[in-house]
């Protein structure tokens, strides 16, 4: 680990790709992550990287696609209306399975919505934002120094299921400067990707020409193809969940679970509970695709606890997840605000009240 | 016995689902013999439309990569940003490229994208069967225009090579037909002279090749060459629009 | 220990940089910060401000409705933040361009006149360090060395403003104590 730093979150975002060996940038400015592209403007020339102003979030979906097709690290930084014009591209990327980095600073929606902190895109990153059977590896970051790592840790997740890796931050992890350390175990080297990779017969020495494509006229061949992607999400499931439990040892009432920002809020508010002599506990899904379905449940199970809040910053997407891997075994509720407006741990502690 | 024709390396013997009389096997051969007769093969990256030639990565035998409709040239500025090494083109039709394309193709062409366009006009969208396309002609009929394009109400038929050529950064903008052999041979030196541009490290090359559908014209294939020729020429002429050594030229 | 300190006053003002500076003054002496801007149309010559946050341990919510001190750059902002104040933080209010009070008797009121002050030593661009230099000696939240080292380093590549920014940290410090 190298010294503490002071960065903002875009800013860490854009050297965090670079650490990790992403030397190609391919981005439209859209608030509140523009700081990313003004950040890599500048550092991408003194790495000798690729830095690329699109026309359009369209257009930025399918240089993204190209350059992974041609076998190349490469990611984008975008917020929600840009998300929803590449997600064509993104289904595209999905189903020629190639490995490419989104990064999304959500910002309030529908439509053009507002540009304060939200998590309104939390269907879209984990249901699929564009069309077909497809998902994303999706991770949500709560602080500056996870946006960090979990940038860093994108790239080789991309490329070890050739398959696209959704960074789901929110305004606040965006705009706000924390300090942070570049860790340096996390560099990974872009696999070998000969075998697939548009690369050129000849750089790559070979007599076979290689194919990036996501076209199956066949029904048979299609659903194979479906079932050779399902696997991979099924792999991810088994091997990719990242969670972290907090305040979870003790005999709690209450269970919630919250990701990205509003996790540190609640954070926040179990602390100044605990002074109060109330316990809850909370499970903070690191990863949202796949969803930390069993950690989720064993903690609700628990003898202690009698509710689960999933507490979000819209008007209740991942509780319908929290709900479907309670399977009605506790009551789910669910504590949400959008516009921006971030419920504060007050506002918390009272919903936590409530429910007891 | 020696062999005088035979096919060009840079295309597959497999058997195109192309209509009797369609044009797009002529382009395919002369991409693939000016692939061959510079030597690029082993180093270059086509990219495929939607459109008739969605399959067209099934004739060529270089490395292909397959695009959303419209999206080829900012697939292909991701290819040649981070591979300036490979050369790469791009394979579209009128309904990709000057519809559903046209914001990708514009912006490509105007960052000075080192790669090739090849477009096929044939005025009409042939895939999804026959609907009016951009460069479909006044009174054309077309599954969508069945009275024949009213340009009072649809305006008239985009001219993507005029068009691009008013754009300051591409080096080379052309326009060539298919429909007989002298038209031929003109449009496989320009689709050659492209290639040999971007392998010069030049901006943005540009070849518009006028075509047919006989399928979707409602013709046979020979009314079909004829019906381009008296129609589309006049509207659609041939040419250089845009050269390096014109730019040059009025630069000194 | 979790001081939160709102800087608040005119876009321009050089309302973020002191609140980075102060952040990372934080970090360097060893306590978790988190620097909140205001951000989006807000920026655009309106009002701007941001919230540092400092503890000894990581940082939950960073979003404060009431932060413990304040420093207010301008009337609007000292309007807008001065209710929300939590009782015994500092109130610090530019006076040259505030000429009012904050209303509160639970905390700690200090009235700089940090524009003429920084007038008077040739750049009304040092405003913004008079009033840091009286934050931080007034309310003692961190070792006021390691703010002089902060902007030190805030202005490692306009060196030759060194000087002068010393002097308006010091002449803050001296209005805060006086």
């Amino acid at each position: 680990m190298g010294k503490k730093i002071l960065m903002k979150g875009n800013e860490a975002i854009g050297e965090a790709a670079i650490r990790a060996g992403c030397l190609n940038y391919f981005a439209y400015p859209i608030t509140p992550q523009s700081e990313v592209a003004e950040y890599l403007v500048k550092r991408m020339p003194e790495v000798g990287g690729v830095f690329v102003q699109g026309e359009s979030e369209v257009a930025v979906g399918y240089m993204i696609f190209g350059a992974s097709g041609a076998g190349a690290r490469v990611f984008t930084t975008s917020s929600s209306p840009g998300v929803s014009l590449m997600s064509e591209a993104i289904s595209y990327i999905a189903g020629a399975q190639c490995p490419a980095v989104f990064v999304n600073i959500i910002r309030g929606g529908p439509g053009l919505g507002g540009i304060l902190p939200s998590q309104g895109d939390y269907f879209q990153a984990t249901k699929g934002g564009g069309h077909g059977d497809y998902h994303m590896l999706v991770m949500a970051p709560a602080s500056v120094q996870e946006a960090v790592e979990m940038v860093m840790l994108a790239f080789p997740l991309a490329e070890k299921y050739r398959n696209p890796v959704m960074i789901l931050g929110d305004g606040l992890i965006g705009q706000m400067m924390e300090p942070v350390e570049f860790p340096d175990d996390l560099r990974t080297e872009p696999t070998n990707k000969d075998s697939w990779a548009t690369s050129g017969m000849k750089s790559r020495g070979s007599t076979e020409r290689n194919l990036v494509k996501s076209l199956y006229l066949d029904p048979t061949q299609l659903n194979d193809h479906n079932l050779n992607l399902k696997a991979k999400y099924d792999q991810m499931k088994a091997e990719e969940v990242r969670y972290e439990p907090y305040n979870t040892d003790g005999d709690y009432k209450i269970l919630i679970v919250s990701f990205g920002t509003m996790s540190r809020v609640c954070r926040t508010a179990i602390d100044f509970l605990k002074e109060e002599g109330i316990e809850v506990g909370m499970i903070r899904p690191q990863t949202v695709f796949p969803f930390p379905d069993a950690p989720i449940r064993d903690a609700a199970v628990k003898e202690s606890c009698k509710a689960v809040i999933s507490i979000e910053m819209n008007m209740g997407q991942m509780v319908e997840d929290v709900e479907r891997c309670l399977k009605g075994q506790r009551p789910v509720h669910w504590y949400g605000k959008c516009g921006g407006d971030v419920p504060t741990p007050e506002e918390i502690m009272e919903v936590i009240k409530e429910r007891l | 016995m020696a062999k005088t024709f035979k096919k060009p390396e840079a295309l597959s013997d497999a058997h195109t689902h192309y209509c009797p009389g369609c044009t797009h096997g002529v382009i395919h051969r002369l991409v693939a013999e000016a692939i061959d007769e510079l030597g690029l093969r082993d180093m270059t990256v086509g990219i495929a439309p939607v459109g008739c030639a969605v399959l067209a990565y099934n004739y060529f035998t270089c490395d292909f990569q397959e695009a959303a409709h419209g999206r080829a040239p900012a697939m292909a500025t991701g290819i040649k940003r981070v591979r300036p090494d490979l050369i790469v083109f791009t394979y579209q039709g009128d309904g990709d490229l000057a519809s559903i394309g046209m914001g990708e193709i514009i912006h490509a062409a105007n960052r000075g994208e080192k790669f090739t366009a090849i477009f096929v006009n044939n005025a009409v969208y042939g895939m999804t069967g026959g609907q009016m396309a951009p460069t479909t002609m006044p009174g054309q009929r077309t599954t969508t225009s069945p009275a024949g394009r009213d340009i009072l109400d649809t305006g008239m038929p985009i001219r993507m090579a005029e068009l691009l050529s008013t754009l300051k950064t591409p080096s080379y903008i052309a326009r060539q037909a298919v429909l007989r052999p002298k038209y031929i041979t003109k449009a496989k030196k320009a689709i050659k002279k492209a290639f040999q541009y971007q392998m010069e490290n030049r901006c943005f090359t540009f070849v518009e090749v006028v075509s047919t559908c006989p399928t979707n014209w409602g013709m046979s294939p020979l009314e079909s060459l004829e019906w381009a020729e008296k129609t589309l020429l006049p509207y659609y002429p041939l040419g250089e629009f845009k050269t390096p050594e014109q730019e040059e030229q009025d630069a000194a | 220990m979790q001081h939160e300190v709102m800087f608040a006053g005119f876009g321009g003002q050089g309302i973020l940089s002191i609140g980075k500076i102060l952040a990372h003054a934080a970090m360097e002496s060893g306590y978790e910060v988190a620097w909140v801007p205001s951000y989006g149309p807000e920026m655009r010559g309106g009002t701007a401000y941001c919230l540092v946050v400092i503890s000894d341990r990581p940082i939950g919510s960073p979003i404060i409705k009431n932060p413990k001190h304040l420093i207010a750059m301008n009337l609007p902002s000292l309007k807008k933040f001065a209710p929300v104040v939590k009782p015994n933080g500092v109130v610090l209010i530019n006076s040259s361009l505030a000429p009012e009070r904050s209303g509160r008797d639970d905390v700690d009121e200090i009235r700089v006149p940090v524009s003429d002050i920084a007038k008077d030593l040739g750049s009304i661009r040092a405003a913004n360090i008079v009033a840091l230099g009286s934050f931080v000696a007034r309310s003692k939240i961190l070792d006021f060395e390691s703010i002089r080292e902060a902007v030190k380093e805030e202005f490692r590549n306009k060196e030759k403003l060194i000087p002068l920014e010393m002097e308006a940290l010091d002449r803050g410090k001296a209005e805060a104590l006086k």
